[in-house]
């Protein structure tokens, strides 16, 4: 027998075991990682590029900055990087890994996925690997799912990934959408516990907003060669965008409070979504949080779609901001649309 | 009870983070009070709660004054 079967058989006994009492099972963050690319592209920068200019980007969306993948460096490039440091703070090896999703809108490839590429790079061959296409709740998407085949006893180690390179699809001749994007990676571990961790996910979609913020062309559709970059771009109808990623980041941040039968106040840190400065002010009003209480990264990052909320959790947890036991209202907002939350005892 | 007036002010003061006396009848959101686009959808988010209302978006676009916003609400919605 290789020794890969055997570790596999020997975590498909251990995993029959707990199964007898799957109502113990809970997923807990063991570690996180990031990685942005090294390039920087700043408002100054922007404002050679098209009519735009610092005040305006920094008034409306708090932006300051983002990342900008290198000529070559994928999407599978960044969520290598943050996998490797996630994994490393869980003190988890890649082998260990039985399950691995990423969530990204900017796959390397058409297929195989990216989770397949980066299960490769990884060497964790073997262990299920797909992707998640929720646009830029991608990572929450991503996360929930885990963490149901975590409860329901399927998995024991799971690597989660958020990772983008979102400025590959942007016109870089458009004001309105080629300053709020950006590139990069976050991913945790989650192990299986008999303690949550992450107390509970909400998910939605509502596809009947496709057209306020979507990219017109693709595979089935298809593409448009007489355009720049095939007809691949961002369109988004920005004040539609933003009213109704308001009112239901407002809805589900309600939801998430009521399942668990929460007041505001029991919340410690709220980790948004990171799109726009104005909207995660607004969902950190209604919730009556100060703004010390929440995390926000957009202005280093930009709108790193899938990206940013593990992006944003890494942060949170590297600079000693976030610490262990406390309660994390994780949230998020993007293309479909897609929204999400999850409540995570970190 | 407060009258629409008073309630229409209060809230774009507070969204707008103008001076009360800045905000007469006739001052337009963007133009007199500083208001940005985001301001102004924030604006109409904050008076379709205060008032339990639904402002559809084509109506929305018409309110670029406090007047406006006083006779919308006078119109559309029961005190």
């Amino acid at each position: 027998m290789r020794p890969r079967e055997g570790a596999a058989l020997a975590r498909h006994s251990a995993r029959a075991e707990i199964s007898e009492d799957t109502a113990l099972i809970h997923s807990r963050i063991a570690g996180t990682g990031s990685y942005l690319p090294e390039k920087i592209l700043t408002n100054a920068d922007l404002e050679k590029l098209v009519d735009t200019s610092d005040e305006w980007i920094q008034t409306r969306t708090g932006i300051r900055q983002r990342h900008v993948a290198a000529e070559g460096q994928t999407t599978c490039d960044l969520a290598e990087q943050a996998a490797l440091a996630a994994l490393e703070a869980a003190g988890v090896k890649a082998s260990e890994i039985d399950l691995l999703i990423v969530g990204t809108t900017t796959p390397d490839l058409i297929f195989p996925s990216t989770a397949c590429l980066l299960q490769h790079r990884l060497g964790a061959n073997g262990c299920a690997a797909f992707d998640v296409n929720a646009a830029c709740s991608g990572f929450v998407y991503a996360l929930s799912v885990a963490d149901k085949f975590i409860r329901s006893g399927a998995a024991r180690k799971a690597l989660v990934v958020g990772a983008e390179t979102l400025t590959r699809m942007l016109d870089w001749s458009d004001r309105a959408t080629c300053v709020l994007f950006g590139d990069g990676a976050g991913a945790v571990v989650l192990t299986a516990d008999t303690e949550p961790g992450i107390i509970s996910t909400h998910l939605h979609a509502d596809g009947a907003y496709k057209e306020l913020l979507w990219n017109p062309v693709g595979v089935s559709v298809g593409f448009k060669p007489e355009e720049k970059n095939a007809g691949v771009r961002v369109l988004m109808a920005g004040s539609d965008v933003f009213k109704v990623a308001v009112k239901t980041l407002d809805a589900v941040v309600e939801e998430t409070l009521a399942a668990n039968d929460l007041s505001k106040s029991a919340i410690d840190w709220l980790i948004p979504h990171q799109a726009n400065l104005r909207i995660i002010q607004a969902t950190a009003k209604r919730l009556d949080m100060p703004m010390d209480r929440v995390i926000v990264t957009v202005d280093k990052h930009g709108n790193t779609s899938s990206g940013s909320v593990p992006l944003a959790l890494d942060y949170a947890v590297r600079s000693g901001k976030v610490q262990r036991g406390q309660l994390l209202l994780i949230e998020a907002f993007g293309g479909g649309f897609t929204w999400g939350s999850a409540l995570v005892r970190y | 009870m407060s009258s629409i007036e008073e309630r229409v002010k209060k809230i774009v003061v507070e969204q707008l983070g103008v001076k009360e006396d800045e905000v007469t009848q006739n001052a337009s959101f963007v133009d007199d009070l500083g208001a940005d686009s985001l301001d102004t959808v924030e604006l109409v988010m904050a008076l379709e709660e205060e008032f339990e209302c639904e402002i559809p978006d084509e109506e929305a676009e018409k309110i670029t004054t406090v007047q406006q916003a006083v006779d919308y609400i006078k119109a559309h919605v029961k005190a």
